[in-house]
């Protein structure tokens, strides 16, 4: 186990290494002078300069790259271009909204899709199933942005239940926090229950099918202990499988739900950075998001040991 | 550890009905699907005494499985659906119970155990949560008591070390250790009928015989009546009291299993027995009466669409114009021997066995 | 792995998929309302006003006889521009799936025959999974600038990594059929045994695959120009729209709703002629998405 641990470790880095390759050079692919790159099209001639100076762009790229890796190694993820400030305090400035979100959305999804995916699989094939499925396809068939401008209408706008736009920090009250990040979490939420559902239906529907579950029938027991004992443990590693995989999606939506509900979070400080071409933010950024993905996908992997006792590494 | 509810012997009035711990009548099931109606049970009647041993014999997909599942109640309606026939199971009909009255006898006075034991039992549950769960629902024992009295079914089918076995999971046993676990499943609330349906199939011949002498030898402890289901005339042969064989759907011969065995009266039945390899008519004549292993010649009807007259007769050596015309009702042949042939008579005449 | 199947079989599933059309009418009616959505494309510039003129008179119009689905906030004709939208819709997602399939057919290939660039390519195509593929996009589409072209390349090279993948599965199990280790046996070419073996059994799976990229385009150009790195600003897509309306859509919510609701529409037929597609042409994968 511990072993296998070490191993997967090691065999991300050759990941790691090349995500590393493809963010740095992501503005050396533009054909042109990097530094007037970044200045953009307004900048005089003196701020190209700057730029130049202070990103290291006079030396080569082998001197940069060598330089940036082992910074980022060091735990120095760079200084903001446009805000003058580490990415490191930016980054610790939108963690807040970002995890609320994404911990928030991931709850939303489970409790919906869950649920619905075995109901769904019980009645495979009925009129429920296929209703439910319907939405399923539906779900994710929208963008997030779609889903999210119905709700603000119908629940902030019409029903003036939550606030239209915006995030309170849990520091300022529960409450508050709770109604800021309601709309965002069921938005984001709403779509990946839609996929977690179809997984959830396909393995459960695969699960009833087996062996076991007949013999759990035959010992008499109830429909609901057959669900929750027998169906979905063995159902629960290509669920969980599924919810990592998905960790990429949820950042993309994650960044466009913090732009429809104006949350000052990760995915706004990304888009924001690219936007001003701040580039250490986007390198820094797009590498802690890839790390994260690996991290959770080998966090996944453990889990199905505590899962499953015939997985053993 | 007495089951909470006591006297069930008693509980029937009539007294030839003393002792029935099954009786099925005239059973037909039928599934519908995509427009299509198969019957795979039709006209199907026996009875079990307390006790005793009946095997349910004939090829795959004659419905004997099918019968089984019906006593438990685990076939899903729909597309299941039961078209004529009673099943009383110690004189209650069991058709027309709720799911949940059913849910409190299965597991508890009638348990089933299962053709593959490595898929029967869950792979992600400890083997002793997979018998105390069931303990703990029916006998309402606590975790503690259950767990005890879980390790005592475990010696009892012979399974070394039950403690460590305990907390061990299916896959890292063999198959005929999950055999006898799930069999300690199964009798861990002393049913009064235990099902099972093929339950050394799927074993090694060497472990086949061990399950058996488990299976007997925990029946006449408890006095468990077992309803067996098996296309094996050895397993018949070992095992049974009486024996009902199963064509297509419907029961064709139905007699001790001394007498099947001496005066067989259905083709269908000896071409079962000549089917099957002898090895000591081989062996003690140094080979001299080797045969030829007949096999039955012919496919059986398929059952969306059930033809006039016997349903074997297409396939039968015997067949007269009668039985393409009339199918033939199970009628008496002998002493405790009943068969659905109109040629009975001739063929229990012209067969030595 | 059941997917594997002969040459002949492929014949065999295209004459299944002509009988279920028949019986199972669901792809056909998916499919001739895609047929819809490109007819209404591509006659667009005779049945509709120019989709950019301005007329600041008449902005903010509601949804009635004169503009059926309104004005927007500089009097554009938002039913011009909805059906304006479809086209940069379906020519991106065109382009997208013909791009990461061809892409993603040719890296399978390659890993799944030739050992020696299997193991990098794969952890390049690791690499591209773990980056998010929308910021991926969006630091593309800034630093090359917005064409449709580019939103094209954006949006492919996310998806790239699970066409190679799917296809480098089927290869692998493929190699180990025995009709394939026959051929190379009696000294079959190896792109002979590529070409007549493999690619006739990469076809069903990637169709359907190639279906959910089709619809997983549409949506991404939406995100892209909704966040506003994406199908140029004077361009009317149904991202740029949206992005445009969502200042006033409490006071006009037509700008947004028409156009939403004609993207999620199309994204719903191809998701289900998808997974009609895909209940018909690979039934071991039906099993496994349900």
């Amino acid at each position: 186990m511990g072993l296998y641990v070490v191993k997967r470790v090691l065999m991300a880095i050759p990941v790691m290494a090349i995500v590393a390759v493809i963010v740095f050079s992501l503005l050396y692919l533009v054909p042109g002078d990097a530094a007037s790159i970044i200045a953009g099209n307004f900048a005089s001639p003196e701020d190209v300069e700057r730029i130049r100076l202070q990103m290291g762009l006079d030396q080569s790229f082998m001197v940069q790259f060598y330089q940036w890796v082992t910074g980022m190694a060091g735990g120095d993820l760079g200084k903001s271009i446009f805000y003058d400030m580490p990415v490191t305090t930016l980054m610790m400035q939108r963690l807040g909204p970002t995890l609320s979100l994404a911990f928030g959305t991931i709850l939303v999804a489970v409790i919906i899709a869950l649920p619905a995916g075995c109901i769904s699989a019980v009645y495979s094939g009925r009129f429920v199933d296929r209703a439910t499925m319907l939405c399923s396809v539906l779900g994710f068939s929208m963008p997030v942005f779609v889903v999210g401008y119905i709700l603000i209408y119908l629940f902030s706008f019409k029903l003036q239940w939550f606030p239209i736009q915006g995030y309170v920090a849990v520091a300022e009250g529960f409450g508050l926090w709770l109604r800021s990040i309601a709309l965002p979490c069921m938005a984001l939420g709403l779509v990946f229950s839609a996929l977690i559902a179809r997984i959830t239906r396909a393995t459960v529907v695969e699960v009833l099918a087996q062996d076991f579950i007949r013999t759990a029938h035959a010992k008499g027991l109830s429909p609901v202990v057959i669900m929750i004992r027998h169906t979905l443990r063995n159902a629960a590693v290509p669920i969980v499988t599924v919810i990592g995989v998905s960790f990429v999606m949820l950042i993309g939506g994650v960044v466009i739900t913090e732009s429809v509900f104006n949350i000052p979070g990760l995915g706004r400080l990304v888009v924001d950075a690219i936007t001003q071409r701040d580039f250490p933010i986007i390198r820094a950024m797009l590498l802690i998001f890839s790390g994260v993905y690996l991290l959770i996908n080998l966090i996944i992997d453990i889990i199905y040991t505590l899962i499953d006792p015939r997985i053993q590494y | 550890m007495q089951p909470p509810q006591g006297g069930k012997k008693e509980m029937s009035g009539d007294p030839s009905e003393r002792g029935t711990i099954l009786d099925i009548d005239g059973l037909k099931v039928s599934f519908r699907s995509k427009g299509r109606i198969v019957h795979a049970v039709n006209n199907v009647s026996f009875r079990l005494r307390k006790g005793e041993t009946l095997c349910l014999v004939g090829e795959s997909g004659c419905g004997k499985s099918v019968t089984a599942l019906s006593v438990m109640g685990l076939l899903p309606r729909p597309p299941a659906s039961f078209d004529h026939g009673q099943i009383l199971f110690e004189g209650r009909d069991i058709l027309s119970l709720s799911e949940k009255e059913m849910r409190a006898l299965r597991g508890d006075r009638m348990a089933m155990i299962f053709q593959s034991p490595a898929t029967s039992l869950n792979p992600l549950l400890t083997i002793g949560r997979q018998i105390t769960e069931g303990l703990e629902k029916h006998q309402r024992l606590s975790r503690r008591e259950a767990t005890r009295s879980a390790m005592d079914f475990l010696a009892k089918v012979r399974i070394p070390d039950p403690k460590r076995v305990m907390n061990q999971f299916p896959h890292e046993l063999s198959g005929g250790m999950c055999q006898r676990i799930m069999i300690a499943v199964a009798l861990s609330s002393r049913p009064d009928l235990l099902i099972a349906d093929e339950p050394t199939t799927a074993l090694d011949v060497t472990i086949q015989a061990q399950i058996l002498s488990i299976l007997s030898e925990m029946q006449t402890e408890s006095g468990t009546a077992l309803l067996m289901i098996t296309h094996d005339l050895g397993v018949v042969a070992e095992i049974a009291d009486r024996v009902s064989v199963m064509y297509a759907g419907s029961i064709v011969e139905d007699a001790h299993v001394e007498s099947l065995f001496t005066h067989p009266a259905h083709p269908y039945t000896i071409g079962l027995m000549r089917s099957m390899p002898q090895l000591h008519t081989a062996g003690v004549d140094g080979g001299q009466s080797r045969r030829r292993l007949d096999e039955i010649r012919g496919v059986v009807p398929h059952l969306s669409r059930i033809p006039a007259g016997c349903l074997f007769a297409p396939r039968c050596h015997w067949a007269v114009h009668r039985c393409r015309e009339e199918a033939p009702p199970l009628t008496r042949v002998g002493e405790d021997h009943r068969a659905a042939c109109w040629e009975a008579k001739k063929v229990q005449e012209s067969i030595y066995v | 792995m059941n997917s594997v199947i002969n040459p002949s079989h492929l014949k065999l599933r295209i004459r299944r998929l002509a009988a279920f059309l028949r019986v199972q009418p669901l792809i056909l009616i998916c499919s001739s309302m895609i047929a819809v959505f490109i007819m209404v494309a591509l006659l667009s510039p005779w049945f509709t006003r120019d989709p950019i003129m301005a007329n600041p008179l008449v902005r903010l119009t509601p949804p009635g006889t004169e503009y059926f689905f309104g004005t927007d906030g500089l009097g554009r004709d938002v039913f011009a521009r909805t059906v304006q939208g479809t086209r940069v819709s379906l020519v991106v997602g065109f382009g997208v799936t013909i791009l990461a399939t061809l892409a993603g057919v040719v890296i399978g290939m390659l890993t799944g025959y030739f050992r020696f660039v299997d193991f990098w390519l794969m952890r390049v195509m690791d690499a591209l999974m773990a980056i998010p593929g929308v910021l991926m996009a969006i630091a593309l589409m800034t630093l090359f600038g917005a064409s449709i072209t580019n939103v094209i390349i954006a949006i492919s090279i996310p998806e790239i990594p699970g066409i190679a993948r799917l296809v480098r599965s089927i290869v692998l199990s493929l190699r180990e059929q025995a009709y394939v280790k026959a051929a190379e046996c009696i000294g079959t070419r190896l792109h002979g045994i590529m070409l007549r073996h493999i690619l006739p059994n990469i076809v069903a799976p990637l169709i359907v695959q190639a279906s959910y990229v089709f619809a997983g385009a549409v949506i991404s150009e939406a995100i892209l120009s909704f966040l506003g790195a994406g199908t140029p600003p004077e361009v009317a897509s149904w991202g740029n729209m949206v992005a445009e309306g969502r200042l006033m859509f409490l006071v006009a919510p037509w700008v947004i709703f028409f156009p939403s609701a004609f993207l999620s529409a199309m994204v719903f037929i191809i998701n289900i002629l998808g997974d009609a597609l895909r209940d018909t042409l690979d039934p071991r994968l039906a099993k496994e998405l349900g």
